[in-house]
């Protein structure tokens, strides 16, 4: 066809501008209004979520600290082999970069940077930085040894050269609980320190519970809404959404007042006479607590997928199936489920990631055993500081995110999701 | 049309120029601290005399639970909006150190001692670079009267026996204070407690100790929530500040007992982050940390002020007349067998030992 067409001649318009140009120049128009129209959104998007994940995912691999704070000792290490202490030009370096710090009031940033390392290194910088100004001259090893005996411990030199670099691994080895050991070796951290591999586990596992739960749950009731008679539907509708309208935070406390120890419920069971005063259940603060409330919260997001879907379902598909002998429950299983299959998918995808980084309600009611790795980003965003960790985990956390969106891209296929 | 419009726009401008500099004129400080009665305290121990003096406005953050984070975001934004910020002298030495916060010339700043004694030598400690003491608090064990009808308990080491003295405990969710207690209980003395913290085997210790009553723990995180889990008796032992107590006790008459054994004393106080120490500022911390001043907040929370020359000008709280001397942290009769919390100690150990507890209390 096309070599038809340039044996032709190409087509015109009026004016005897190719159609071709023609057309591209006033689609081109089209397309540069189509671009003005959603550019606020883009750059919304680009500004408050884009560079912001991006930024707090460098955060995990940057590693300026000792690189730019610490120069000379940064150049002098590198010929250092790291067997024997270094030489008298790396001390007389750390000297140099120590009151150098210590005058722009930023040696504290390295000082912090090698304490996540290893515990005391921020008496040992800090403590060295004060105590280095007055140094005038040479030979420095004796003088700064004398300072500090850490300035002695060829494992301290060697943790520093480690973490010289301008980008570092050790948030992302540390993120799932291992670290880098004097020898330069990475090795499993101590048992008591493991945290992040279990709570990385608890969160997929809690997760994947809740998802099932609502889908349990919400099924019936999408199936309710769709096929009964309009009013009737109206008014369920409505006490599906009052909950969803409701604030996170009263939904929350409220499970609270019901599931405490001298709560609602408790109180109840002990009036009827079902447990005594002394076997009050532990309910909330704990997992159960966490996947209860979550549960509550999330169940609109896979009601309403699953009602969207429903709805267009003819109810003749089940009669017909039924007229053709099926008992209602195959009917159900082979015919029913299989239509709805697009709005469980759009529900699970929801539910399932905005629980996997839910971190309010497991704050308010997980106790110890219903806090999630959101939790723990939290943590180091607030008060341990160590941003970097928070990074490496927030980092891990979204390619465990992705990961589950291309499987279940591949099963269920995200064009036949319906979000409602 | 367009003519109304420029001149619209030229009104706008004129008001927006002149609020400007009236907001100018009267000094507006944002100052961040503990919220309740702690802030309240302040309020009304500091800034309210102040507004009344100068003029100056002040406008209170209740974020010092993440005070360090703050100020360092800010900064590290460039874009600094808290004027003063009430901190402890752990985050503060860390702050102090980052460059985060403006380093303090002690005497020139501080106002002196009404018989002439320079600040430098009336403070009781905590002056090391950046920080301005103002408090001495206690974290401590209190209990409820009604849940212990016979003996009661008296000692660090009572607090961590669940067979003589049953019940639920509440204990702050961090390591600082419980790792002490743990080997207090043990037997050892209050200031051997951070030279065996620095051995694995005492570190072990306080953790083996805690393991004793970890089921029987409710981790509070907030300092209302002590009193409040008191009151419900859903715990008969719990950690807490003394002021919270104390405040219980006075205003809602709570049947609660401190324990003043092995409390944990610490200074509280301000720094001033970077680029914020204005000659306005410089005026307020003179007028808020000279001895009267100190002395005044004591009126409204039972924290010991952080100078010694206050402590003569301790007197009756201000809303029930009690006489505060003997609910002070810091009076002879409580500071018997103290801790006194090694804040350099928990800047160098905070980050493996936070780690520790969060691996431990996951388990």
């Amino acid at each position: 066809m096309a070599t038809s067409y340039s044996k032709v001649g190409e087509m015109t318009t009026n004016d005897g501008v190719p159609l071709k140009v023609s057309l591209q120049r006033s689609q081109r128009k089209l397309k540069i209004w189509a671009f003005l129209l959603v550019a606020p959104l883009l750059l919304f998007i680009i500004v408050s979520f884009i560079i912001p994940v991006v930024n707090m995912s460098l955060r995990g691999v940057e590693n300026p600290q000792v690189h730019t704070i610490m120069p000379n000792v940064t150049k002098a290490l590198a010929r250092w082999e790291g067997v024997d202490l270094p030489d008298e030009a790396t001390y007389a370096a750390l000297v140099l970069d120590l009151q150098e710090g210590r005058k722009n009031k930023n040696i504290g940033k390295v000082a912090s940077r090698l304490n996540y390392e290893r515990s005391g290194m921020r008496r040992v910088i800090s403590g060295s930085a004060r105590k280095a100004v007055k140094l005038t001259e040479g030979p420095y090893k004796k003088q700064m040894i004398k300072i500090d005996k850490s300035w002695g411990d060829v494992a301290v030199w060697s943790l520093i050269k480690r973490e010289s670099g301008q980008f570092t691994f050790s948030y992302l080895i540390s993120a799932v609980d291992y670290r880098t050991n004097d020898q330069g070796n990475i090795e499993a951290k101590p048992e008591n320190k493991q945290i992040y591999k279990a709570l990385f586990g608890r969160t997929l596992i809690m997760s994947f519970t809740i998802t099932a739960i609502c889908i349990l749950l919400a099924y019936p009731i999408a199936y309710l809404l769709a096929t009964l008679p309009l009013a009737k539907s109206n008014l369920l509708m409505i006490l599906v959404l009052l909950p969803f309208w409701t604030s996170l935070l009263v939904r929350t406390t409220t499970w609270i007042v019901l599931l405490q120890t001298q709560g609602v419920l408790n109180d109840v069971l002990v009036w009827m006479n079902i447990i005594d005063e002394a076997g009050r259940l532990q309910m909330i603060f704990n997992k159960t607590g966490t996947i209860v409330a979550m549960t509550h919260i999330l169940l609109p997001f896979m009601i309403l997928p699953l009602y969207s879907v429903m709805k267009t379902i003819p109810p003749t598909y089940m009669r017909a199936a039924l007229s053709l002998g099926a008992n209602p429950v195959v009917a159900f299983v082979r015919v029913y489920i299989p239509m709805t299959v697009s709005g469980i998918g759009a529900g699970s995808l929801l539910v399932f990631i905005l629980s996997i980084g839910y971190y309010i309600t497991p704050a308010l009611v997980g106790g110890q055993s219903g806090l999630l790795i959101s939790n723990m980003i939290a943590y180091h965003m607030q008060n341990s500081l160590n941003w970097g960790l928070a990074g490496a985990l927030g980092f891990i956390l979204l390619v465990i995110v992705m990961v589950f969106y291309s499987i279940f891209n591949k099963v269920i296929g995200i064009d036949k999701m319906k979000m409602g | 049309m367009k003519k109304l419009l420029k001149l619209s726009i030229i009104a706008t401008a004129i008001a927006a120029v002149s609020l400007g500099s009236i907001a100018q004129a009267e000094e507006t400080f944002t100052v961040v601290s503990w919220g309740g009665a702690y802030t309240k305290s302040q309020q009304r121990a500091y800034s309210e005399p102040y507004t009344a003096k100068t003029g100056t406005k002040f406008l209170h953050e209740d974020k010092s639970g993440t005070a360090l984070a703050g100020i360092r975001s800010q900064v590290e934004a460039n874009n600094v909006t808290w004027d003063l910020v009430d901190i402890l002298e752990g985050d503060a030495m860390i702050a102090c150190d980052e460059g985060l916060v403006e380093e303090i010339n002690y005497d020139e700043i501080l106002a002196a001692a009404p018989d002439g004694t320079p600040a430098s030598a009336d403070f009781l400690g905590g002056l090391n670079g950046c920080f301005i003491p103002q408090i001495y608090y206690a974290t401590l064990f209190a209990f409820n009267d009604e849940m212990f009808p016979g003996e009661k308990p008296s000692t660090i080491a009572d607090v961590f026996d669940l067979e003589k003295f049953p019940g639920k405990r509440a204990l702050e969710k961090i390591p600082a204070g419980n790792l002490e207690w743990a080997l207090m209980a043990w037997g050892v003395a209050p200031d051997k407690v951070y030279d065996l913290l620095d051995t694995e085997e005492g570190i072990a210790l306080a953790f083996k100790k805690l393991d004793t009553i970890k089921d029987s723990v409710i981790w509070w995180e907030a300092g209302a929530q002590p009193p409040q889990l008191l009151s419900d008796k859903e715990v008969s032992i719990a950690s807490g500040y003394n002021g919270r107590f104390f405040g219980a006790q006075v205003n809602e008459k709570q049947p609660f007992t401190i324990i003043w054994d092995g409390q944990v004393a610490e200074i509280d106080g301000w720094v001033v982050p970077k680029g914020k120490l204005t000659d306005e500022m410089k005026a307020y911390i003179k007028f808020a940390t000279d001895t009267q001043r100190l002395a005044d907040q004591s009126k409204y929370i039972s924290y010991g002020p952080a100078r010694k020359s206050s402590a003569a000008f301790v007197d009756k709280h201000a809303d029930t007349g009690i006489d505060m001397k003997p609910h002070m942290p810091t009076s002879p009769a409580n500071f018997t067998n103290p801790i006194i919390k090694n804040a350099e100690w928990w800047a160098n150990n905070k980050d493996d030992m936070s780690e520790r507890f969060n691996a431990w209390l996951s388990k």
